[in-house]
C-alpha cells in the first residue's frame, strides 16, 4: 500500500535540514531524553514493539538484536553503525548522512541505553567526504549542547559518538569484517560463532546496526514503538514502521522515496518513480540490492498454507508488498530495499557480466570457493560474450555458483551466486542465444 | 628521508588516538592522515612511521595499506578522478562516460595523465546509484552526468593551477 511518510526526510529538502537549529525546531533531542529516563530493559522492549527489522539487508528485528547484549560484564559494551553502504543500488544511508546527521547522533544515543554501550563508532565508506563532515559536525553541535559527553542530555549518562572511515572495500560492510576494520586490520570476515554480542569489536560484547536502523530509534521513542508499528501494513507480518525505498536503473526518476512499509515493488516503479524509461516493459527488477534475485514481472505469488499471504497469492511479484518476511516467503530476499529496474531494452547477459566482475574484484579471498569461484564465473561469462562458450561452460556457471552458497565464512559467496544461479536460470534463452547464434538477436547494451 | 608529520597533524593524531581503547585501531585514520600529508600515497616511509607510531610492525601496517583499494602505493597525479560502472551506474551510461574519459584524456583507467595531472579510475558502485552516471573528483560527486559537463570538469582539472 502506498503511504508515504516524512519521518526521516522531513527536512530533506532544507538547505540547513542538517544543523541542529532545524532537528531541534522539530522536537529534536526529545526522543533520546525520554529513552535515557527509561533505562535499558523499558528501551529494548519499546524497541521491540517497533518491529524495526534490520535495515542493513539481512532484516534481522532491532529489538532483539539489543536483548542480546549481556546484561551484566565487566568488559565494555559497543554501539557499531554500518554506514559502508556499498551494496550495488544502495544510496539511501547517504542521504540520511547528508541531510538528517542529527537522527543518527541521537539514534546512537538511544541504541547506546539499550545495549548498555557509552561509545558508539559511525563506520563509514571513506569516499562518502560530506556525509562524514556532516556527521562530524552534527557530534560536535551535540556535545556543544549537552546531549553527547560525559553527562548526556544531562541525565547522568555517558555518551560519546565517533566517526570511524573505511578505505575502499565492499566486504567491510559484513559485520564482522568491519569489527576488523574498526580495530585497524585487514577486512577479512570472521567466523562465526563468537557472535558480536559476545566477542565483538575490541573483544567486547558489540551491537551493529545498519544507519537507517539507527536512525529511525528516535522516531520509535516519539511515536511510541506499537503505534509505530502499525503505520506499516505489514504489522502482522511483525515488519513495523517506515522506511526509506530506493530505485535505479531504468526509471523515468530514480531516487530514494520514504513510505510505510508494506509498498509494492508497482507502486515504488510507476508510482514513485514515474514508470519505465521510454514506457519500454521491464526485463527484470532485482528487488534489494545485487545480492537479491532478479525477479520477471510475471513471476507469480504461491505461499499456500498461510494465511497472510491469502490477498496476494496468484498475483504478480510486483503486487507483493517488500517486507522482509513476504519476499522471504517467495524465496527471494528484501535485502536493503533498493530495487535496480532493467527495461527489456537491456541484455541480461550484459548484465550479469557487470555484476560479475563486481564480485570478483570485492572477494576478500579468504575462502577458496568465494574466491577462485568469482574468478571462474566472470571469465566465463567474459567467454560467453565474446560468442566463444559452449553449453557446458553456461551450465559451469550455475555449478559453480552452487559450489559457492553455503561454503564460506561469510554471505558475501551467497551473495555472488545469487545473481550466478538466477540470471542464467530466468533468462536462459538469452544466454543459449550468445552460444548458439553467436547472439544475432541480442541488444548488447545495457543503455536504453 | 624519513617521514615526519607537521604539528597540526600531529595534533590530530594524538585525537584519533583518543578515541580508541587501543592504538591499532587508529591504523586506517592514521593512515588517510599520511596519505594526504604525503601527494596522496603511502610510501615505505609512511609504512614505517604508522608502525612505529602505532607501535605495530610494519608487516601488518603494509597488509592493510595493500587490502584497501584506496591506499595509493604509488604516487597519484594531482586529480583523482573514479567512474562508477557497476550495474545501476551502467544502464544508465556509466561505462560510455568512463569511455569518454579515457579518449579525453588519452589515457586508459588506472593510468595518469603524462603532465601528472590527472588520474583516471573506474570505481564499483559508490552509492551514487539514484544519480547515475556519476563520477567522483577527489573529494567530490557529480552526478547526472552528460559528456559536456564531463568535458568542462576534466577541462578544469587539466589547467587548473
Ligand atoms: C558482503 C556483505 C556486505 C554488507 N554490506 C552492508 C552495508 O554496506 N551496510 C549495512 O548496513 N549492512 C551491510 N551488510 C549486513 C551487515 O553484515 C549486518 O547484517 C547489518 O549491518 C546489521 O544491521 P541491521 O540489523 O540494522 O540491518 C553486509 C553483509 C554482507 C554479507
Ligand atoms: S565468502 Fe568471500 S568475502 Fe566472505 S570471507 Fe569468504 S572469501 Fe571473503
Ligand atoms: S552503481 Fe554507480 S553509484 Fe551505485
Amino acid at each position: 500500500m502506498l503511504k508515504l511518510t516524512h519521518y526521516l526526510t522531513k527536512n530533506y529538502a532544507d538547505p540547513l535540514g542538517h544543523t541542529l537549529a532545524v532537528y531541534e525546531k522539530a522536537g529534536g533531542y526529545q526522543s533520546a531524553k525520554k529513552a535515557l529516563g527509561m533505562g535499558r530493559e523499558a528501551v529494548i522492549e519499546e524497541m521491540k514493539k517497533a518491529h524495526i527489522r534490520g535495515r542493513g539487508g539481512a532484516g534481522f528485528d532491532a529489538g532483539t538484536k539489543w536483548s542480546f547484549m549481556p546484561k551484566e560484564s565487566k568488559k565494555p559494551h559497543y554501539l557499531v553503525i554500518n554506514a559502508d553502504e556499498g551494496e550495488p543500488g544502495t544510496f539511501k544511508d547517504r542521504t540520511i548522512m547528508e541531510r538528517n546527521p542529527h537522527a543518527v547522533v541521537e539514534g546512537c544515543i538511544i541504541g547506546c541505553v539499550g545495549i548498555g554501550a557509552h561509545v558508539a563508532y559511525i563506520y563509514v565508506r571513506d569516499e562518502l567526504h560530506l556525509s562524514k563532515a556532516r556527521l562530524w559536525q552534527a557530534i560536535e553541535e551535540a556535545r556543544a549542547k549537552g546531549y553527547l559527553g560525559k553527562n548526556a542530555c544531562g541525565k547522568g549518562y555517558e555518551v560519546e559518538v565517533y566517526v570511524h572511515t573505511g578505505a575502499g572495500a565492499y566486504i567491510c560492510g559484513e559485520e564482522t569484517a568491519l569489527l576488523n576494520s574498526i580495530e585497524g586490520k585487514r577486512g577479512e570476515p570472521r567466523f562465526k560463532p563468537p557472535f558480536p554480542a559476545q566477542f565483538g569489536v575490541f573483544g567486547c560484547p558489540t551491537t551493529v546496526n545498519n544507519l537507517e536502523t539507527i536512525a529511525i530509534a528516535p522516531t520509535v521513542f516519539e511515536v511510541g514503538g506499537d503505534a509505530f508499528s502499525r503505520v506499516s501494513s505489514l504489522h502482522d507480518f511483525k515488519d513495523g514502521g517506515a522506511r526509506l525505498f530506493g530505485v535505479s536503473g531504468h526509471v523515468k526518476r530514480p531516487g530514494i522515496f520514504e513510505a510505510a512499509v508494506g509498498l509494492t515493488l508497482r507502486e515504488l516503479i510507476y508510482d514513485l518513480a514515474g514508470g519505465v524509461t521510454d514506457d519500454r516493459a521491464i526485463l527484470g527488477v532485482i528487488p534489494g540490492g545485487s545480492s537479491s534475485p532478479v525477479h520477471l514481472v510475471d513471476e507469480l505469488v504461491n505461499v499456500p498454507g498461510d494465511p497472510r499471504f491469502e490477498p496476494y497469492n496468484g498475483k504478480s511479484i510486483l503486487d507483493l508488498p517488500l517486507g522482509v518476511d513476504t519476499y522471504r516467503g517467495i524465496g527471494s530476499m528484501l535485502g536493503t530495499c533498493c530495487a535496480i529496474v532493467l527495461s527489456d531494452a537491456a541484455d541480461p547477459v550484459l548484465a550479469l557480466q557487470n555484476l560479475m566482475r563486481f564480485y570478483r574484484h570485492e572477494t576478500c579471498g579468504q575462502c577458496t570457493p568465494c574466491r577462485e569461484g568469482c574468478g571462474w564465473a566472470e571469465r566465463l561469462l567474459d567467454k560467453i560474450v565474446a560468442g566463444t562458450a559452449t553449453l557446458e561452460e553456461l551450465n559451469r556457471v550455475t555449478e559453480v555458483a552452487y559450489n559457492i552458497t553455503g561454503n564460506t565464512i561469510c554471505a558475501f559467496g551467497d551473495g555472488a551466486a545469487t545473481p550466478m544461479m538466477n540470471f542464467t536460470r530466468k533468462y536462459r534463452k538469452h544466454f543459449e542465444d550468445y552460444i548458439l547464434n553467436q547472439a544475432s538477436h541480442q541488444t548488447r547494451t545495457l543503455v536504453v | 628521508m624519513a617521514f615526519v608529520l607537521s604539528e597540526d597533524r600531529e595534533r590530530e593524531v594524538s585525537d584519533i588516538l583518543s578515541r580508541y581503547p587501543n592504538k591499532m585501531a587508529a591504523c586506517i585514520p592514521l593512515l588517510h592522515l599520511c596519505q594526504d600529508a604525503n601527494e596522496g600515497w603511502v610510501s615505505e616511509e609512511v609504512i614505517l612511521f604508522v608502525a612505529e607510531r602505532l607501535q605495530i610492525s610494519a608487516a601488518q601496517v603494509k597488509g592493510v595499506v595493500t587490502f584497501y583499494t584506496l591506499f595509493n602505493q604509488e604516487k597519484p597525479g594531482k586529480h583523482q578522478v573514479w567512474v562508477c560502472h557497476t550495474l545501476p551506474c551502467a544502464l544508465r551510461g556509466g561505462e560510455h562516460i568512463l569511455h569518454h574519459c579515457e579518449k579525453k584524456l588519452g589515457i586508459h583507467a588506472g593510468e595518469t595523465t603524462p603532465d601528472g595531472r590527472v588520474t583516471l579510475r573506474s570505481a564499483e558502485c559508490l552509492a551514487a546509484c539514484g544519480q547515475a552516471p556519476m563520477m567522483q573528483v577527489d573529494k567530490e560527486y557529480h552526478e547526472n552526468l552528460t559528456t559536456e559537463q564531463v568535458d568542462r570538469i576534466l577541462e578544469g582539472l587539466l589547467k587548473d593551477g
